[in-house]
């Protein structure tokens, strides 16, 4: 398909260049501003009071000796504010603060701003509250029963139940696929839960000024969502309210629900009519977790005669934690997003995500779809080996094909899987190596897909999902506004380089302003993978609005037709004729000169797509990534204790607008799903958190990193700003699985339960010894 | 949860002096080559020192308990946690700071700056400033480290983004730049 963006004269200048971040010199120099480092005049500390309970109700809470404490400014409790408030509009579960009940330990309960840490640490002593506790949740099965209503953690579950949301899907005819199968298996496996470990904790200051106008200052990745929820919540128009997203340190999913430190640093300076900042020690960041659901998944598998995959019936529990937060959309991906990359005839889908009196979960890099995909990936090798297939070859022969719908009805456009496979065959040497290795050492692969944005945004008003202004400078200087949250992952960086290219300047004319509701166009934020897709497209579409102008204002001045000139080197060229050139300046000047501001704007809709059933929504992405990893390893055979020797990891990511970043998104994603095979475990005791730290909660260190080898698959997808397409999650979700399958080659023991510890390799090894059995 | 994290630095309402019965002392303390005065209590803790007094906010706080390296400075040349450290053990010790890297060649960025934005050490920029003193120690005294010495020198330092790859890039690459640096002076 022809780009309307790929005129034939117009080169690339920056589009597929290897260039650094752009805000990457301010971090390097310790002048990237973060939440944290502001300090405004006369701010003062916020301070949350955490409930010690799984479950209770709260009787009474008295501030009354708090109160009195010199130097205390204010006190909220959930009575201040009963609006509730959620990520989702479908769940909106949570409040400022407790209400009625406290529903995790560290569950919000009252908060305090005073002129010191010190002062409000002890005002939130100070804080009498009487709680009745209540039999708490902590199991998913527990969840499942039907209790009297004062024992639902909400007043909307299924049933009676803590249930919160239960989907069931069926496609074509999975007991058929199942019965008629020359390869089955069921088979049940267990997750844990795991945990972002950004390392900036939440940090928020909010500012409700004496125009009665609110500025919040956040470390959030949806500025808009948040904005929305504290005009919900503090019962204020959005007009009143301004939120500014500093510098990020790191948010995973985790930052990107409004959050309830968010809103009661706003009730706490409405009530003040100071600053109030509330910045999380690491304990606290834990108890907000927010991270990966724990899940028991039980998978069942058929492959049919001619090795095909036939049927795939996936049911899935998952514990939400205490609130809804993106749980409605989790419980769809924990079955929607294994129709992908292979094509899967029959599919047969059950999930339910329980409410429980643990720290809620979230949304977390790869959301919904990693679980899963471990589970349907260790069955595919399984199956191979069983059938005497070549695991990858098994696989390359049941990629989906591009352009094509998927059962659920996903819109397949681009896929680069095939190519992912072979590539990642062929650079680690897997046919020289599969099977062949000594014993204790292994190589193994496994693929996956992942959405470039959710198709159907999450509030139904129709508005664009990204928009991006432009306005030019006299001398020529573009500002580029947008809400899509620069959280590290490099968007600020995707904009400028995709408006400088598109105006043929070199890319330290463009400034970004990706921070302040006040100024940019609505963006829905960094999460789901879609900002490169949706606000690459719109800054692409801003940038071409600009072209024109320019372009005209080059026919203007020269006499020639528009349709000859292309922008380039900071020129506007007569293609035909390249000795006539305006330059960039000039022709800004000009097209300047009847409406004394030069701007523009551009957006991204996706395109209607899906089924008509219910959920169809779920899953839907105008286009989807690829990856194929292969991982080679070897085990300890005296302690158990694997080491990771290469990862070759290649990812279709459309087009690589710039490698060294896309680059460094497929290596970070490794090490945080190398974390939830080997090693991370949010660990709780009767509701509590074991590990709230980075000594307990273990990420991998860099001596523990295998060398990795991104491969890039370039797809071009039609769709996508200059062919680009995700590359922040879809890279997580074969790293578990590939490493599992590696632990299988190596020691010919399979791992239904994460994570895949030395102590666990090493007992497995034990059992093998005393018997034949392969299985663990 | 809710403990302490930083001294009491005085309230607006109340005398600074009597707060909680930490009396104020006269710290001084040399950061980035500079001699910088305060008053703090004796239990004050470097980090907060830099940041909240001396409004050094390049130095970064992500846990307070000496397991993340946000907050690694170079004392007398050594790394270490400022979290950990009282500030009035570091008087007469020399501190450097992120910001004291640029201080050291004339305000143009330190090798280790320009190897880090290159070759994309940064992504959300948090453990930055933490990594780079950490890696100016191991430089110092191992101008040449192997990958593998890069990669343990490094270890006390938590990075969430990157998979440190690009981060050991930075480091190889910059100890290049500088062993060229220093063959330059020596001719
Ligand atoms: S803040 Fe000092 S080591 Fe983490
Ligand atoms: S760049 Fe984000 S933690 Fe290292």
């Amino acid at each position: 398909m022809n780009h309307p963006h790929d005129l034939p004269n117009q080169k690339h200048s920056l589009i597929g260049k290897r260039i650094p971040l752009i805000d990457a010199f301010r971090k390097a120099t310790g002048q990237a501003i973060y939440t944290d480092d502001i300090k405004l005049p006369g701010q003062v500390v916020g301070k949350i009071l955490r409930s010690p309970h799984p479950h209770a109700k709260i009787l009474s809470i008295d501030v009354s000796e708090a109160e009195n404490i010199p130097g205390v400014h204010a006190i909220v409790t959930g009575r201040d504010a009963e609006n509730c408030f959620g990520v989702l509009p479908v769940s909106q579960d949570e409040t400022a603060l407790a209400v009625d009940k406290v529903l995790f330990i560290g569950d919000n309960v009252a908060a305090v701003a005073a002129d010191t840490e010190e002062i409000a640490l002890r005002a939130l002593g100070a804080i009498k509250v009487e709680y009745q506790v209540l039999r708490p949740f902590l199991k998913m099965e527990e969840s499942l029963e039907q209790v009297p209503e004062e024992l639902r953690l909400h007043p909307k579950t299924y049933d009676g139940t803590n249930i919160h949301k239960q989907v069931e899907q069926d496609f074509g005819d999975f007991d058929r696929a199942y019965d008629e199968a020359l390869w089955k298996k069921r088979q049940s496996f267990r997750f844990i839960g795991v945990t972002h470990a950004f390392t900036e904790p939440m940090c928020t200051i909010a500012f409700f000024d004496a125009d009665e106008r609110l500025t919040v200052w956040s470390a959030t990745q949806v500025p808009h969502y948040l904005h929305r929820a504290l005009a919900k919540v503090l019962e204020m128009p959005m007009h009143r309210i301004r939120v500014i997203r500093p510098t990020v340190g790191g948010g995973f999913g985790g930052k990107s629900d409004p959050f309830p430190h968010e809103m009661v640093a706003a009730l706490l300076s409405r009530k003040c009519r100071r600053p109030v900042k509330i910045l999380f020690d690491r304990e606290e960041v834990f108890y907000s977790n927010h991270g990966r659901h724990p899940s028991k998944i039980d998978v069942a598998l058929a492959i049919d005669k001619n090795h095909k995959i036939s049927g795939l019936h996936v049911d899935a529990l998952i514990d939400g934690g205490a609130w809804g937060s993106f749980g409605v959309v989790t419980a769809y991906y924990n079955g929607v997003l294994a129709n992908g990359p292979y094509k899967l005839p029959n599919f047969r889908y059950r999930g339910r995500r329980v409410y429980s009196n643990k720290p809620p979960c979230g949304a977390m890099r790869g959301h919904g779809a990693v679980n899963t995909r471990y589970a349907y990936e260790i069955l595919l090798d399984e199956a191979a080996h069983d059938l005497g297939l070549d695991p990858a070859a098994f696989r390359r022969d049941n990629v989906l094909p591009p352009n094509t719908k998927t059962i659920n009805e996903l819109r397949i456009t681009t896929s680069g899987i095939g190519e992912c496979i072979d590539r990642a065959v062929e650079a680690s040497s897997w046919k020289d190596k599969y099977g062949k290795l000594p014993f204790g050492h292994g190589i193994g692969i496994a693929g996956g897909f992942y959405i470039s944005g959710s198709a159907l945004p999450i509030h139904w008003d129709k508005i664009p999902q990204s928009t991006v202004h432009l306005k030019v400078d006299l001398d020529g200087g573009v500002t580029i506004h947008s809400l899509a949250a620069e959280i590290g992952q490099g968007s600020d960086t995707m904009l400028a380089q995709i408006v400088a290219d598109v105006l043929g300047l070199p890319i330290d004319y463009c400034r970004v302003f990706s921070e302040d509701t006040d100024t940019a166009p609505i963006d829905l934020g960094s999460y789901s993978s879609r900002v490169t897709f949706m606000a690459g497209n719109a800054a692409r579409r801003a940038a071409e609005e600009l072209r024109k102008a320019l372009i005209q204002a080059a026919a203007d001045l020269s006499g020639y037709p528009p349709e000859v000139f292309i922008l380039k080197d900071e020129k506007v060229i007569n293609c035909t004729r390249p000795e006539i050139q305006v330059s960039y300046r000039e022709a800004v000047r000009r097209a300047m000169k009847d409406c004394g501001a030069l701007q523009s704007s551009g957006c991204y809709q996706a395109p209607p797509m899906g089924g008509k059933f219910k959920g169809a929504a779920a899953g839907l992405s105008p286009t989807y990534s690829f990856q194929a990893f292969v991982v080679e390893l070897s085990v300890d055979l005296q302690t158990g204790k694997p080491k990771l020797h290469d990862v070759w990891a290649a990812h279709d990511c459309g087009k690589a607008l710039n490698p060294l970043a896309v680059e460094g998104q497929i290596e970070g994603s490794i090490h945080m799903g190398l974390g939830q095979v080997l090693c991370e475990e949010f660990a709780y005791n009767k509701g509590n958190v074991l590990n709230p730290n980075f000594l307990d909660y273990r990420t991998l260190s860099p001596m523990e990193m295998p060398r990795v080898h991104p491969i890039l698959v370039e797809t071009c997808d039609p769709e996508g700003p200059f062919g680009a397409k995700e590359c922040g999650e879809g890279p997580l979700l074969p790293i578990l699985p590939a490493v599992s399958n590696a632990l299988f080659d190596a020691i010919g023991i399979r791992f239904y339960e994460l994570p895949i510890t030395a102590d666990r390799i090493w007992r497995a090894l034990e059992r093998q010894k005393k018997s034949s059995a392969t299985l663990v | 949860m809710n403990q302490t994290r930083t001294k009491d630095t005085g309230s607006s309402t109340g005398n600074p002096k009597e707060s909680f019965g930490n009396t104020l002392r006269f710290l001084t303390l040399r950061v980035n080559g500079s001699e910088l005065r305060c008053a703090a209590p004796p239990k004050a803790l470097l980090l907060d020192v830099l940041r909240e007094e001396f409004n050094l906010i390049g130095t970064k706080r992500g846990c307070d308990m000496g397991t993340c390296g946000c907050c690694n400075v170079l004392l007398d040349g050594q790394a270490v946690p400022s979290c950990l450290v009282l500030a009035f053990d570091c008087e007469g010790k020399e501190i450097q700071t992120v910001e004291g890297l640029s201080v050291e060649v004339d305000g143009h960025l330190h090798p280790l700056q320009s190897a880090w934005a290159h070759s994309g050490g940064s992504q959300c920029g948090f453990c930055t400033p933490g990594f780079l003193m950490t890696a100016k120690e191991l430089l110092e005294h191992n101008p040449h480290p192997s990958r593998d010495e890069i990669a343990e020198a490094l270890s006390g330092n938590v990075c969430r983004c990157t998979g440190y790859k690009k981060i050991l890039d930075a480091v190889e690459c910059a100890a290049q730049q500088l062993q060229g640096i220093s063959q330059e002076e020596e001719r």
